[in-house]
């Protein structure tokens, strides 16, 4: 076991998979000489040079495009957003060309490529750079989309969505970057669509992505000190695929659910989610599904504004201590 | 290469030989192109000529749904094009993709039955006039947002690159197209990474229902554009599949040696309006008859004949290719519709649908 900070998995996780496969190359502004924005991809150039790792002018259109292009004869592309926000740039490419080339064309293309993107909010970058957007993939038929919380995750969850043959959007969650943990030797392949059960409790289910993980936990544990309740906290990892029988398992175990996002309010995964426990555990439910989400507004920059938005540890616990009794 | 004359010296040397056909026909041996070529490039104009009228007349059939924009005036850039490439060069090209994926030997059927929504077409009725696709034939698909496959040739050129493999991606769009911004992304990228990809501009004087010299601050839309990427300046007759050919040849040939992408604007028309719904009104008296006169169909023909090219050998082919279009109208029109079963194909690489367990 190594202690590695998430950004420093991103690395290795990229490295792991171009020391094993010639096909793999890497794309995107500022990963090479720079090592990153972020310096989530330090090193790479050095290890796998300038034909491998490709340092792009700020042109999203055109990085997406040549790794769809590239993906559909033969490579296996690594492209970097640099902010999820930009998504907004080259969401063409994404939601119309490769996420649907596969079924449009009968079969005839595959699609095995992953873009990888700085997601979220926390960093007071204001709100066009801290936007939680993976539930904009999560609505187009034909991505998959991860979004891990631990280094070990990042370092397995990428594996993972390199070696997948269908295109994977990975979103890192840019304030989890500094954290550390103990990620295992050696090779780690992690499997896409699998959720995690961090924590065990009877009262109350928490479902909860990214950077909402760390803080779940933390409101579990207040729950469990303070208030006497006992919370399961599930760590999605992957929205799609989803893993509803984990969701759907924990949920009729405790009886009640709380789903934990950065999205703002409409349409964020939480909706999904709740719809089917409502739909399916409805007659295990003792109680309403909570959902706890940022406002349906834009992020705003100060910390005063950024803190008291985003879902926090202490928001969670009073939500869930108010709710269930 | 140097910029190209327009239209009229070639099409005033082809007037020029017609009064002394036995003189040219004897140079036939030393032409650069030669029969055999000639005649292949001939057959592509009429395939493509017979089944986008056939495509036509099966709409006012009604047994072609949803929309449809025809190639019909622009047979001589695909034809030219697609016979100068290798068998495993790749096609990317827009929603009016029918003469592209025809041109690199995708069959009449698979056409015809995809734009009816019959089992027999080229994605089994998934993807419709609009995306038709022949991975085997190098038909890399057909993309409907306009722009969109400017930096997918571009990846696929990369491919190619990183690989070694001599491909050459070749990108067919509108004169519209040069207005997106992925248009400059592609191209400026393409440069700097000096990626064997040529960028084809058919340039048929209107974005959709607008003129594009309305709309566009340079006079011509692609080729004054060159000279941003650190390209030349490359403005063809696009009618004159002979000097398609030739320009094509030219572009693979230096994009294999690794010299990098190239941008060609080919001068066109087409007959009909944008698509199924434009009748074209907007176009001034007058300018479609003067672009009849310059169909590329009857232009090669007379071509075909100047190089003393025996008349029942041009006629022939005219006719197997008609024959050729019956057949696959009535294949077409035979084949089942698709089975609902696809519905739920083919999203992921598994063959599957599913987004939980």
């Amino acid at each position: 076991m190594a202690e590695l900070t998430y950004r420093e998995a991103v690395a290795e996780g990229i490295a792991q998979e171009m020391r094993r496969d010639e096909d793999v190359v890497f794309l995107g502004e500022d990963i090479g000489a720079a090592g990153g924005v972020f310096k989530a991809t330090v090193g790479l150039l050095k290890e796998f040079g300038p034909v491998r790792v490709r340092d792009t002018p700020i042109s999203e259109q055109a990085i997406l495009g040549a790794a769809m292009g590239s993906a559909m004869t033969g490579l296996k592309p690594i492209a970097e957003i640099m902010f999820s926000d930009f998504l907004a740039v080259c969401w063409d490419i994404v939601a119309n060309e490769i996420a649907k080339a596969r079924y449009m064309t009968g079969g005839q293309m595959s699609m095995p490529l992953v873009i990888r993107t700085a997601n979220g909010g926390g960093s007071r970058f204001g709100a066009q750079h801290s936007q939680s957007v993976e539930n904009w993939a999560m609505m187009v038929p034909g991505l998959k989309v991860v979004a891990p919380s631990t280094p070990a995750d990042v370092k397995g969850l990428l594996a993972a969505a390199i070696r997948d043959p269908d295109p994977v959007m990975f979103f890192e969650q840019k304030s989890l970057y500094p954290i550390k943990g103990e990620v295992p030797d050696g090779e780690l392949v992690d499997e896409l669509g699998t959720a995690k059960v961090l924590r065990d409790g009877d009262d109350v289910t928490i479902c909860a992505l990214a950077a909402m993980v760390p803080r779940a936990i933390q409101a579990a544990e207040i729950l469990s000190s303070e208030h006497g309740i006992e919370a399961t906290v599930v760590d999605l990892r992957s929205l799609v695929p989803l893993d509803t029988k984990t969701i759907l398992r924990e949920t009729a175990k405790t009886g009640r659910l709380v789903t934990v996002e950065e999205n703002p309010r409409l349409c964020g995964w939480g909706a999904e989610v709740a719809s089917i426990v409502a739909d399916e555990n409805f007659w295990d439910l003792d109680g309403p599904v909570i959902r706890i989400t940022t406002p349906h507004i834009p992020l705003p920059a100060a910390d005063e504004l950024e803190d008291a938005t985003m879902p926090s540890a202490d928001r969670i616990v009073r939500e869930v201590s108010e709710k269930i009794d | 290469m140097a910029s190209k004359p327009k239209a009229a010296k070639g099409e005033g040397r082809a007037k020029a030989s017609r009064k002394k056909t036995s003189a040219k026909a004897k140079s036939l041996a030393n032409d650069d192109i030669g029969e055999e070529t000639r005649l292949k490039l001939w057959r592509s104009l009429l395939e493509i000529r017979h089944v986008e009228q056939r495509a036509y007349d099966l709409f006012l059939q009604n047994l072609i749904k949803g929309t449809s924009h025809l190639a019909l005036g622009h047979e001589a850039v695909a034809a030219g094009f697609a016979t100068a490439m290798e068998k495993d060069d790749w096609t990317f090209c827009t929603y009016r993709g029918h003469h592209h994926t025809l041109a690199r030997g995708a069959s009449m059927e698979g056409v015809l039955g995809e734009l009816m929504g019959r089992e027999c077409g080229l994605l089994q009725g998934k993807g419709g006039s609009m995306h038709l696709t022949s991975v085997e034939h190098g038909a890399m698909g057909s993309y409907a947002i306009i722009g969109a496959h400017l930096p997918i040739a571009m990846g696929a050129a990369w491919t190619s690159q990183y690989k070694s493999t001599g491909q050459v991606s070749v990108c067919f769009f509108g004169d519209g197209t040069t207005n997106i911004g992925a248009f400059h992304e592609a191209l400026n990228m393409a440069a700097v990474w000096k990626l064997p990809v040529v960028f084809v501009c058919e340039n048929n004087l209107y974005m959709e229902y607008t003129p594009i010299g309305d709309v566009t601050a340079v006079e011509n839309p692609a080729g004054d554009r060159a000279g941003s990427y650190g390209l030349p300046k490359i403005v063809i007759d696009g009618n004159d599949a002979d000097e398609v050919y030739r320009t094509a040849q030219e572009a693979y040939a230096k994009a294999r040696a690794g010299d990098g992408p190239s941008l060609i604007e080919c001068l066109t028309y087409r007959h009909s309006g944008h698509s199924r719904a434009d009748p074209g009104d907007y176009r001034p008296p007058g300018e479609l008859e003067a672009w009849l006169k310059k169909d590329p169909v009857p232009r090669y023909r007379d071509r075909l004949a100047d190089f003393g090219i025996d008349k029942k050998v041009i006629d022939g082919i005219d006719e197997k290719v008609m024959q050729q279009v019956e057949e696959a109208t009535e294949i077409s029109k035979a084949s089942p519709t698709p089975s609902l079963e696809l519905i739920e194909k083919d999203v992921w690489a598994d063959g599957g649908v599913a987004w939980r367990n």
